[in-house]
């Protein structure tokens, strides 16, 4: 079995800084990308669509695509123990072929819920040189110790929206 | 995202908070999907690779989360049907009904809950949440709207809830 280090929720601290991520996004990476999550819109796989009636320069990565790119990076960090409880992401600007794109996150809460479960906030910036893509909020749960497993909650004992 | 019902059509504003296309996935959560998909990330999170890895933190092989749309998106392609089956089809009915010809996705936002497995059937509810004002931006005149669908497993459980922005334009130069 793959043994990886468990990361848990006193070991982070707001202000940490996630890993910086870059990648090379090719045309294969959009296409693959939109046949991974069964998307067949065009302005995904087709430049004369994308230039010609979306107005943009090339074809671009999808929405789900990038969700499957932010979980990558946010279990990246906290291994196969880190449950995402919620993201949000804003698409500022589009990801094309060519582009150099490099994700960095920074820790902006950590708390305890009141079924005891440890959560940490995550804001997440996907940039391609300065110019910025999308943001991301995300709360991730984290175990509160080595033998906690934020994967055995169920019902009430998993709250992935904030208590308001 | 302020809803706006005075400048809209009848037809569009009485959508609103309404639950449509109540429907079940056309394939089952398969690892095949998710290996392609973790893949296509080079996510190499040993709970989607590592059987043992999975059985020891969530009971057997899970999806991503973040997969949870591709489950309800449907075939391209399937026997007897004629025109091509739209995933978000609410989001395609307001393109329509505002005679909005093009149209991006600008937010998402996921709430995840109970894991999706291999073998399950997610039924989905899509519900028109807001529809804005028209807007100009720098692709063109148009308005956003805000679509929530909720996932279900065929348990009953709750997978997850997504909710979309959408904004469907005119190209002001076009």
């Amino acid at each position: 079995m793959t043994t990886t280090a468990v990361l848990t929720h006193d070991t982070v601290a707001v202000g940490d800084q996630l890993p910086v991520l870059t990648y090379d996004v090719t045309a294969t990476t959009v296409v693959v990308g939109a046949l991974a999550t069964r998307d067949t819109r065009p302005q995904h796989h087709d430049f004369h669509f994308a230039t010609e009636r979306n107005g943009v320069r090339d074809i671009f990565m999808n929405a789900p695509n990038q969700a499957a790119w932010f979980e990558r990076y946010l279990t990246d960090w906290s291994g196969p123990h880190g449950r995402l409880g919620r993201v949000s992401f804003r698409m500022h600007d589009s990801v094309f072929p060519g582009d150099t794109m490099s994700m960095a996150g920074r820790i902006t809460g950590t708390s305890i819920d009141d079924v005891g479960c440890g959560w940490v906030e995550v804001d997440v910036v996907l940039q391609v040189g300065d110019r910025m893509c999308t943001t991301c909020a995300a709360r991730i749960a984290l175990p509160t110790a080595p033998t906690d497993n934020p994967w055995s909650r169920k019902g009430d004992q998993w709250q992935p929206q904030p208590q308001t | 995202m302020s809803t706006s019902t005075t400048d809209l059509p009848a037809e569009v504003t009485d959508l609103i908070g309404l639950p449509q296309y109540e429907e079940a996935g056309e394939f089952p959560v398969e690892r095949g999907y998710i290996w392609t998909s973790c893949a296509s990330v080079e996510n190499a999170n040993p709970l989607f690779w590592d059987d043992e890895v999975a059985a020891d933190l969530t009971d057997g092989p899970i999806a991503p989360p973040t997969m949870l749309s591709t489950w309800f998106r449907p075939h391209h392609w399937a026997p007897g049907r004629t025109e091509q089956k739209l995933p978000l089809q609410v989001h395609f009915d307001l393109k329509k009904r505002l005679d909005l010809p093009e149209a991006v996705m600008t937010d998402n936002t996921i709430v995840f809950h109970e894991p999706a497995r291999p073998g399950d059937i997610l039924t989905t509810c899509q519900r028109l949440r807001s529809v804005s004002p028209e807007k100009t931006t720098k692709l063109g005149t148009g308005r956003f709207w805000v679509i929530d669908v909720e996932y279900r497993n065929d348990r009953g459980d709750l997978v997850g809830v997504e909710s979309w922005t959408g904004f469907g334009y005119r190209r002001d130069n076009a």
